[in-house]
This record gives C-alpha cells, structure tokens and sequence, in this order.
C-alpha cells in the first residue's frame, strides 16, 4: 500500500468523524433547557428576529433537516453572529487563532525538552536512583490542576523573581517568546508526566533490542550509543506520544490562556461563556475539534514520512 | 573439567524478565506487602477520614461570612487563616474536599459501567458493533477533554447534574477501548470457546466468563481517572460552572485566593496541595492494584 493510498485511507476515516463531530455541535443548541432560538439569539431577542431565525434555522422542522441547514452554513464559513462582539463568529475565530497555535508549539516544543532528558535518565539507569525520581514525577503531575501550577510558576518567576511577563501575549516574534514563556512551560509541564511515562518504556523497549545488544558488543561507547541509537529511535514515539495527546494539550492551553489573560481561542471559549454567547461557544468547540483532527492527521503523516519502517497498512 | 564463565553481558540484567517463584509471586499478592499501595491507602484514607469528619474537626461554618476577621494569617483560632469573607480556610478545605470527593467518586461510575458495557459488546460481536462503537469514540477523543466537558456543563447549566453528564459523555471512551482490547484477546481463549460450544448464551459468556477476567484493567484505569475527574471538577468550580457558591469547593477556593496571590498566597497554593495530594493517593493506589493484579507486566 503506497503513501498516498496510506494518506487517502486517513482521510476517509475522517468522514464519519466530520459528520459526528458537527452533529455533536450542533446538537448543543438542543441541551439548553428551553427554546433554542432564545439561547441562539440571547434573552433580549424580539419576538420578529426569533420568528426570521425558526423560518432560516428551520427549528420548527425535523431535527435532520435542521442539522442539514447547520451543515449548509458551515460549509459557506458561517459560524453564526456572536451576540456579545456583534460580528460573525467565523471571523472572531481567526483573530484568536495566533496566540492558541503559538501556545500549542510552543508547549509541545518543551515538554520535548522537559520530557527526553528526564526519560533517558531514567531509562538509561532502570531501577536506579535516577530512576525512581523520574517514575514520581507522574505520581505527582497527573493530579495537579493546570491553572494551580500556573499560579505556582507566576509566584515564583513573577512576582518572586520578576524575569517573566505574567500576563498577555507580547508583541513582535521575541516579545511572544517572552510572554508566552510562563504559559507555555505551565502547559508542558502539565503534559510532561504522560510523554515522560511513555518515552521511558519506549526506551527501555530500544535499549533491549536486538541492534543495540549489536553495537554494545562492537564496543561503541556508552555516550554515543544512547545519543547516536537509542535517542534516534525513540523521538519518533516521542512525537507519536505527544500526537496522541494533543486533546489533552490543547484542553489545557483553554485553561492556561484564561490564567495569563492570552487573547486566544480559549479565553474566546471562557469569556463567551460568561456572556453566555452561545454561538461563539458553539463556533469555538468545534474548531477545537478541527485542531485535534488536524493535528493528529498531520502527526501520522509525517510519521509514516519519516520512519521508513512503518508499513502502509 | 573447567567451570564455564559467562562472558560479561549476558548475566540476566535488570531488563530481562525473571519468572518469580511461587513463594515471591504469593509475597507480590499480599497487598499489605506493597509500600506503595500501602502509602497511597493512607494519604487517600487520611484525606477521605478528614473531610467525612469535617463536622467534628472543626467548629467553624464554611459558608457563614464574618467580614470582621477577613484574610487573617494562620493562627491558634485558624489554622490556615481565612478568606476575605472571613470565612476559616481550613473548614472550607475540608467541606470542599467532600462536596469535590463524593462528586468525584460518583462520577467516576458511569463511565465505568457504560465504557465497560459498550467495549464489551464491540469486543464479543465485533462486525457492525464493533465498527459503530469505535466510530463513536473516534468522534468524542476528537475534543480535547476540557473544551468537551466545559462546553457541555455550559449548555446544560452549572450544578452536579451536569457535571455527571459532562464526564459520562466524555470519559467512557477510555473505558470501551481498554475492555475492547482486552476482550479481543480473552474470546479467543480455550475457556471462552468451551463455554460457545457448551452453548451458553452471548450475555452469559460476557457477564459470566469475560469480565470477569477483564475488569482489572478497567479497574486499574478508574483510580487514575477519578484523578482526572477531581481535576475536572476542581476546574469547573475554578471557572464558576461547578457547584453553586456559596458552597465550598477546592475550585472556587483557588479562584477566590487568586486575587490576592501576591499577599495571600496560602489561599491559593494550599486548596491545589490537597488536589495534588488526593491525586497522589489515588496513583499510588492505582500502581499497586496494577502490580497485584497483572504481576510481571509493571
């Protein structure tokens, strides 16, 4: 089975998910208690603009025609009108975007940096000292509040040491950098403990393996081997790991953006909310849903791209 | 006759797996004899002890306001000083902590059930029931947990309710694929067939042979997951969706104290402590049930 047959494959797969996660989005309007076209419109709708949106929306029709109408319009860009900003959801979403995508790379670049280090030290040394550090840390991590970490990072950089920016997104490439520093670390941490678990038995995985029981007993030093060997064969799970937890990321940079005040797409989930501007909340939870999509469509191309070993099948 | 030494290298290493005895794999069974299970029972049991007994710890009310002793440090009257309503930060965290456990360990339930009862089928039929309920949690992991769970307790309302109906939809994905798999395995097995050509019913193999043999593994998965739930609450109050003020919850504790994080900073740091505690407990818990109930495979 060729590349493009492997890529054509993926992406018929994502049909099903398409039409379930549209339905799902569109079936929110339907799980608020009371009329739809008041929680579309907001409490202060006239009784003439509610009547225009049940002859547009169809809310007196069947509920398959109306997922179609929502399925129409989604394909024509429209999001529908937020009720708090007064412009179309579509394109307040792309004016969130940047800070979300640079926070996402961001974090996912350091829990990179975080996690293989930590991992290969514990790896390298299996029931050592170095080991059960590192096996605690997930103890530790997994139950801790993302937003409660942050707070403990702006504690200490913030207001104790003053180096970081606690707060926006900063302007111009470097001033990103620096804002974005805290939140970013604060979302890697946040993941590091499940890619460190997952690395660590992946290394163990290569360090047992056939090859370098080969290169051990060729005589190739220990430095190299773990650099030159094992590391090179277990980023590619490393990326799959972090491909597969990208929900997990990207539920929490929600969180985070609202803690720095970061102008994105979570902060748009969160402050929509509390104007309770249902179509914006609609408009962003599925484009959550495209970036997850997206990005793991992506981490398994580029998989299959760079390790030759994987079979297309 | 010459003893034959081993070249260095090939002497069984940390990595290679040892077959225990009979008497280890017995000393691996005793719960007792696992220190980490041991400590996660106590750090869990303390906690859950000490919010059951709020009432007898301390005899202060987490909700009565007293603006005359507003964000006082810690002292002999209050532990861990108090809030800017005056109310006292320790009976708050206790009486938060059991509104946040019982929802917690409610919540962890229906997943549970519905996951387990949904992977099974998948798993044991497999066809058309297999395909429509690994097409259903393709469609749920493509949200990220928070966005999924935040959005749905905003369109049902804040309160319990929503929250159990937030994290069942949400959580029995990880459930289904777990018993999927480990179904996948075990129909294939002797014991599994015997009973088909005994002729035992579909529902009566499942209920009766299967998950019997395959609900450790769900089991293992609910004590990290109800981690994941506490943080889901813990969030959900932290953004005012979770439960109603003025009742206590670890949550809205940290909101509150955020404001004052620079002069008051007990009031946020210490409610997050007693999450990572909690947190702690439970995977520590869930590591030593995992080393009991699958040994070799840690």
């Amino acid at each position: 089975m060729g590349r493009m047959a492997f890529v054509g494959r993926r992406l018929l797969q994502l049909i099903p998910v398409a039409f379930g996660v549209t339905f799902i989005v569109f079936f929110m309007v339907h799980l608020i208690p009371g009329n739809p076209a008041l929680s579309i419109l907001g409490i202060h709708a006239t009784p003439k603009a509610i009547a225009i949106l049940h002859q547009e929306w169809g809310l007196n029709r069947p509920l398959w025609d109306q997922y179609w109408l929502f399925l129409d319009r989604l394909l024509h860009g429209n999001l529908g009108q937020s009720l708090y900003y007064g412009q179309s959801t579509t394109s307040l979403v792309f004016s969130h975007l940047p800070p979300t995508l640079w926070l996402i790379i961001y974090s996912a670049l350091l829990s990179v940096l975080i996690s293989v280090p930590l991992a290969m030290a514990a790896a390298s040394r299996q029931g050592g000292l170095r080991d059960h550090v590192v096996r605690a840390v997930p103890l530790l991590g997994l139950g801790m509040p993302s937003f409660w970490l942050a707070f403990l990072l702006i504690l200490l950089f913030g207001i104790k040491l003053g180096v970081f920016p606690v707060s926006g997104y900063g302007s111009g490439f470097f001033g990103h950098l620096r804002s974005m520093f805290l939140p970013s670390l604060t979302a890697a941490l946040a993941l590091s403990p499940v890619v460190i678990r997952s690395l660590r038995a992946s290394m163990l995985t290569v360090l047992g393996a056939d090859f370098i029981t080969t290169a051990r007993s060729k005589g190739v030093p220990g430095g190299r081997l773990f650099f030159r060997h094992v590391l090179r064969n277990a980023v590619i799970p490393a990326v799959t790991v972090l491909g597969i937890n990208i929900g997990f990321l990207i539920g929490n940079t929600v969180i985070i953006e609202n803690v720095f005040a970061i102008p994105g797409l979570g902060q748009l989930m969160i402050n929509s909310i509390f104007q309770r501007d249902f179509p914006v909340v609609q408009g962003v939870t599925l484009v959550f849903a495209v970036l997850v999509v997206l990005i793991n469509l992506l981490a398994d191309v580029a998989y299959a791209a760079l390790d030759p070993r994987v079979r297309f099948d | 006759m010459s003893t034959v030494s081993l070249p260095a290298g090939t002497e069984p290493g940390p990595g290679t797996p040892v077959v225990p005895s009979a008497a280890e794999r017995r000393a691996t069974r005793r719960w007792y004899r696992q220190p980490a299970l041991m400590a996660g029972i106590i750090i869990t049991g303390v906690i859950v002890i000490a919010a059951l007994a709020a009432p007898l710890l301390t005899s202060y009310n987490p909700t009565t306001q007293n603006l005359t002793a507003s964000l006082l440090g810690p002292s002999a009257h209050h532990l861990l000083g108090t809030d800017q309503l005056g109310r006292d930060t320790f009976t708050r965290l206790l009486y938060g902590l059991r509104v946040d456990l019982r929802i917690a360990f409610i919540a962890v339930l229906f997943p549970f059930v519905l996951g387990t009862v949904l992977g099974s089928l998948a798993g044991y039929f497999g066809g058309w029931a297999d395909v429509v309920v690994m097409r259903l949690v393709d469609i749920v992991v493509a949200f990220p947990f928070y966005v999924l769970v935040i959005a749905l307790v905003f369109v049902l309302g804040p309160g319990e309710r929503s929250i159990y109906i937030a994290i069942t939809t949400v959580g029995w994905v990880s459930y289904a694929r777990i018993v999927r798999g480990e179904i996948l395995v075990a129909k294939r097995q002797e014991y599994v067939r015997a009973a088909q050509s005994g002729g035992l019913s579909s529902l009566r193999i499942m209920g009766r042979h299967l998950l019997p043999n395959v609900i450790s593994q769900a089991f293992i998965y609910a004590m990290s997951d109800i981690v994941q739930d506490i943080l889901a609450i813990v969030t959900l109050g932290y953004f005012g969706l979770g439960v109603p003020p003025p009742t206590a919850d670890l949550g809205s504790m940290i909101n509150d104290g955020q404001n004052f994080l620079s002069t008051h900073w007990q009031l946020t740091t210490i409610p997050g402590l007693v999450v990572v505690l909690v947190g702690l407990g439970l995977s520590l818990i869930g590591d030593g049930l995992a080393d009991i109930l699958r040994p070799g495979q840690s």
